[in-house]
């Protein structure tokens, strides 16, 4: 019973010191953009590696998971003859939560592992020393411009992603099933509004933020060689997507309270 | 204006001013791993001087480094650079203290993204240089000193050891510091690779006055270089003095390093 206590104790302590150093991490990185040297070509390569080369993987999974979910709504929807609302369905869905959600957990296994990875290898061996030996800030360095590119990225990843998806899930219904392209259109584009897209790009932001905070975390606090390395780099990828998660339901509710359906419609 | 000379001192050798230490560190301790790496190790680097500093693998003379470069934080103890107290201040505040001097690490620490010529380049351009030209003379030129100009195009992975340790070592000194610190500079070096780091490092220290502190293992180098030498031994350091002290101590510690005689009791 005591083992069990103390044990939870510790556990309880331990998260509490993470959250801790990401409180830490988030106010260094306040002061690194308000104080820190501009280092606009580390942003431009960020920029190149977070945004531009994620396009592929992004597009690719929101244009199939809208394709799916269009498919199983239709299924659904054609029994109670409203086959023709599966768009309105699907560009709803798609904007408040599949297009940032899945983006999100893609770009946190693509972009957070190897901001864990590259980070954490810095770390074992010492080159994080070296620019520190150098007078320079890491934070300033390495997480600023991973962050600034991710909040710049992630909104337009997730407007690709929400647009394929809709648009591959027309292409299956429409085309696939033949609902009438009229009805599909006007159904879609009647029950999608500003504030839809809005929640999607306000995820977005938000859960890049967490990606980078979290990556880079792990990849400054690598201990233990290539293990350790590994091992952060597994870690931030599922602390992110775990969080991606479970604060895209808290952010759902708080969103809806303020845009609620059908508000503008 | 002809004042008279002080008739008790000698006019042309005026008292020499009390050596200002460039860093001064006061007993600190560091436990690593359960152990006291350092136990109370003190140490005084003087503006101008070489000091070697010489000690057993794992006695914590790279340690000792880091926490002199404010890279290391020691559980108790001080360390002052050029006066300013660096333990417990914040990070940021340490970027100005770190530009006033030079640091080769023990495994040069080179920045693997890079190639040779960029890493070279780095603390320049970090330090606001923005002329290519310029830039690209100065790296040459470190290359050139350390023998590395040929390999400029190479990324780090691509180097030998010792090839990976002259860059570090342009690297360090490209921005002509004030104090070097050096982590075995001539470690994996043949004879003559050895031969001219030395000239090089003792050539910094007689013509730009640069104060430098050498952690080395090789004792011709402690010869060609160093003006006072510190052992390391137990997280203290164990004896400090000239070359010529140590060299002919009778210290049984020191004489068992000085002749490389293995530890007793362990017969093959
Ligand atoms: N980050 C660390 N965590 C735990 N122990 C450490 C750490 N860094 C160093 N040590 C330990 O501190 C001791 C001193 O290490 P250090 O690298 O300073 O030795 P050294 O005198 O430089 O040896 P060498 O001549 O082989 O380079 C070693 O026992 C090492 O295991
Ligand atoms: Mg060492």
């Amino acid at each position: 019973m005591v083992g069990i206590t103390r044990k939870l104790g510790r556990w309880g302590l331990d998260r509490l010191a993470y959250l801790g150093q990401l409180g830490e991490l988030t106010q260094q990185i306040g002061v690194s953009m308000l104080r820190g040297r501009w280092r606009p070509r580390l942003l431009g390569e960020q920029l190149v590696a977070t945004g531009f080369g994620s396009q592929l993987v992004v597009i690719v999974t929101g244009a199939f998971v809208g394709a799916v979910f269009g498919f199983q709504v239709y299924a659904k929807f054609k029994g109670y003859a409203l086959e023709s609302a599966t768009g309105a369905m699907v560009s709803v869905a798609m904007c408040r939560e599949l297009g940032p959600v899945v983006t999100a957990l893609m770009v946190a296994g693509r972009v957070g592992s190897a901001m864990a990875a590259e980070i954490g290898t810095m770390k074992v061996t010492e080159q994080i020393d070296a620019l520190r030996a150098l007078g320079i800030h890491p934070v300033d360095y390495l997480v600023t411009p991973r962050l600034l590119a991710m909040m710049v990225s992630m909104p337009l990843l997730i407007a690709e992603a929400i647009a394929f998806g809709i648009l591959l899930s027309y292409v299956v219904v429409v085309e696939g099933f033949g609902v009438p392209v009229a009805y599909y259109r006007n159904h879609t584009l009647a029950s999608t509004n500003m504030e839809d897209v809005s929640i999607g790009m306000i995820k977005g932001f938000v859960f890049g933020i967490l990606i980078v905070i979290i990556s880079c975390h792990r990849g400054l606090h690598a201990e233990n060689g290539a293990v350790g390395v590994g091992r952060s780099t597994t870690e931030a990828m599922v602390t992110s997507a775990l969080w991606v998660l479970i604060v895209n339901f808290f952010l759902s509710l708080l969103l809806n309270l303020i845009f609620p359906y059908g508000s503008a419609a | 204006m002809a004042a008279r000379p002080d008739p008790v001192r000698e006019p042309e050798a005026p008292l020499p001013a009390p050596p200002r230490a460039f860093i001064e560190a006061t007993g600190l301790v560091k436990r690593l791993g359960g152990h006291a790496v350092l136990d109370g190790a003190s140490i005084r680097l003087l503006v101008g001087e070489t000091l070697a500093i010489l000690g057993r693998s794992g006695e914590g003379k790279s340690v000792l480094l880091k926490h002199l470069a404010g890279l290391m934080n020691p559980d108790s103890g001080s360390v002052r650079i050029d006066g300013e107290e660096i333990v417990g201040i914040d990070e940021r505040r340490l970027g100005p203290v770190r530009r006033k001097f030079g640091l080769l690490f023990q495994n040069g620490a080179l920045f693997d993204s890079f190639d040779v010529e960029e890493n070279v380049a780095f603390p320049l351009v970090e330090l606001g240089l923005r002329d290519p030209v310029v830039i690209r003379q100065r790296v040459l030129a470190a290359l050139e000193a350390v023998g590395m100009a040929e390999h400029r195009h190479k990324m780090p992975v691509h180097l030998s050891g010792g090839q990976r340790k002259r860059v570090a070592l342009a690297r360090a000194i490209i921005t002509q510091p004030r104090c070097l610190l050096y982590d075995e500079p001539t470690a994996g070096l043949d004879p003559i690779g050895t031969a001219n780091i030395d000239r090089l490092i003792r050539g910094f220290q007689q013509r730009f006055q640069v104060t430098s502190l050498v952690i080395t293992h090789d004792l011709k180098t402690v010869e060609r270089i160093a003006d006072r030498v510190a052992f390391l031994r137990a997280g203290r350091v164990h004896f400090l003095g000239t070359p010529a002290e140590f060299f002919t101590t009778g210290d049984p510690v020191l004489r068992q390093f000085l002749d490389g005689r293995p530890d007793e009791g362990e017969t093959a």
